[in-house]
């Protein structure tokens, strides 16, 4: 067994799936309050990198003498009250008007923005891939065993760490993250007790948004390539990873991010020892969601609640 | 306090409330009482925001409230503990405490308030860290009241507390109620489908029935009112099988 390898591909693996991770959540926050999947919240994703590729390029000017690591807080901050706002922007505009409709009719309305947002993307950007600027000057340290980190790895890693740690408290210990738990779990007694939904839902929207926007330029560090198209997949993945850990489950949502980011990092990484071409690695999540529908629909984390009549 | 004026609900076309008219005056107990699907629950909904009406009005310290968002009933001044209790079961006791006071900003009089509730019900105390779903059905109506009183509210509604209580709580749960209405001062509308009840601690009774106001009177004249007393006290009910 090469130990070195191993610790190679979990490493690789584990900043994939952080980023898959931060994606997850805004699925399963969104579903705790809504009881709903927003299937645009890959694209949102998207636009994350895009604003941080033009933040930087706009604010190229004031970073100059600036420690490369504030400059790339800046670029994030920013970029993550960008998607805030058009996550809340989204739900106000296009969600908000079919609240009292079938689901399905919220579900339709998701693939559209979706599909609106990409669209819109290419006529804005370009179709062509563009090259994401090094936020973070990127070094390559050796660790011991032919294993090697990049310092964006480290960045995406510890940063990830950071905003799990900031949405764990913000959930269980502010008076909006109350909320939420409340409106997730009964919303007529949330509004009875004097939760404004609107406002909470909203919140939540903003929340999520800011979360996949810091997923967006993680992806963008690491790939160094965004494209109008670069949401789909992960969107999807995401959402898997949503749905193995028990979706509307935050805990869970990061665990499944993690998990799937693995997963499809070892299959690549073991190819030949396991006998399946690299190139199926988009498949690997969509074989865990169907074993996961299979076995345990609840998901890892997910209790199975009995629809009530 | 709380005025209601030929109140009509529907859900999805079909009437629940024709024309219900009723009053509460500040510092009393009243009581809506009436078979199921006589629209007692309709009309406490209502009031909440949580049902929309038809047409007809409710007043509230002479503010119209009709169709009013229900968290901008709940800062003017009016809670309820819904039928059916609705605790956050997967919220801790303490947590559904503090979302009784959401609209609060006052700290310190919120953790005096919880010291309050902890002296009307002792059992919440012990039961702090717990997920509200695991308490029993009579912890969970003493919560859902709890959960209301937090709001610090002019006016309480509440639906049915005895539902599906055992009867020990049941004579407990209405002893706190007077309390809360004697010696704490709150306004109380209750909802009850046990009729003998309600009538001993309210002072004002209407009886409802398919949405209709049918009496109105004193609960003492209620309680000896022949018709009520057959119908809903439980004598000499030999007419219905």
């Amino acid at each position: 067994m090469d130990w070195g390898n191993l610790t190679q591909q979990l490493i690789n693996g584990l900043s994939l799936g952080a980023i898959y991770a931060l994606i997850a959540l805004g699925y399963t926050m969104v579903y705790g309050v809504l009881r709903f999947i927003n299937f645009a919240h890959g694209d949102v994703f998207m636009i994350g990198a895009f604003a941080g590729l033009y933040v930087h390029r706009w604010l190229k000017p004031f970073f100059h003498g600036m420690p490369e690591f504030v400059s790339a807080c800046v670029v994030l901050l920013l970029s993550m009250c960008v998607c805030a706002a058009l996550g809340i922007l989204i739900e106000k505009l296009a969600y908000k008007p079919l609240r009292q409709r079938s689901r399905l009719t919220a579900l339709i309305t998701a693939i559209g923005v979706s599909l609106l947002l990409s669209y819109g993307a290419q006529l804005l950007f370009g179709a062509a891939p563009k090259g994401f600027p090094q936020l973070i000057k990127n070094e390559t340290h050796d660790l011991p065993g032919a294993v090697s980190i990049t310092t964006e790895q480290i960045v995406v890693l510890v940063a990830t760490l950071l905003l799990l740690v900031s949405l764990r408290f913000i959930v269980q210990k502010t008076r909006m993250g109350l909320a939420m738990r409340a409106l997730s779990n009964n919303p007529t007694a949330a509004s009875l007790m004097g939760v404004n939904t609107d406002a909470v839902i909203s919140f939540t929207f903003g929340l999520g948004s800011a979360l996949a926007a810091a997923a967006g330029i993680f992806f963008a560090m690491l790939y160094q390539a965004i494209d109008p198209f670069m949401g789909i997949l992960p969107g999807i993945k995401a959402f898997v990873a949503a749905v193995l850990g028990g979706i509307g489950n935050i805990a869970g949502a990061a665990l499944g991010g993690l998990l799937i980011g693995l997963m499809e990092t070892l299959v690549v990484g073991y190819s030949k020892n396991i006998g399946i071409p690299p190139g199926f690695r988009d498949a690997v999540a969509f074989v865990i969601l169907i074993l996961i529908l299979m076995f345990k629909p609840a998901g890892l984390l997910g209790k199975s609640e009995r629809e009530k009549v | 306090m709380l005025e209601i004026r030929n109140l009509h609900v529907s859900y999805g076309g079909i009437a629940a409330l024709h024309g219900i008219s009723l009053e509460v005056p500040a510092g009393s107990i009243v009581t809506l009482i009436g078979g199921n699907g006589a629209g007692k629950s309709s009309t406490l909904r209502a009031i909440s925001g949580i049902a929309k009406v038809s047409s007809g009005s409710i007043v509230f310290e002479g503010r119209d409230i009709t169709n009013k968002p229900a968290h901008e009933i709940v800062a003017l001044g009016i809670a309820q503990a819904p039928e059916g209790r609705m605790v956050f079961s997967n919220l801790t006791v303490l947590e559904n405490l503090h979302m009784g006071a959401h609209l609060r900003r006052d700290r310190n009089a919120i953790s005096s308030d919880l010291e309050r509730i902890f002296t009307l019900f002792p059992r919440l105390k012990e039961r702090l860290p717990q997920a509200a779903g695991t308490l029993s059905g009579g912890e969970q109506q003493m919560l859902a009241i709890a959960r209301a009183l937090m709001s610090k509210p002019k006016c309480l509604l509440l639906d049915e507390p005895s539902l599906g209580i055992a009867p020990i709580l049941v004579q407990t749960i209405f002893s706190r109620i007077v309390e809360i209405n004697r010696e704490l001062g709150y306004t109380i509308l209750l909802v009850e489908q046990n009729a003998n009840l309600a009538l001993r601690i309210a002072s004002h009774g209407y009886v409802l029935e398919t949405g209709r106001v049918v009496l109105n009177d004193t609960a003492e004249n209620l309680r000896s009112n022949p018709t009520v007393r057959s119908a809903y006290l439980g004598e000499g009910a030999s007419d219905t099988a």
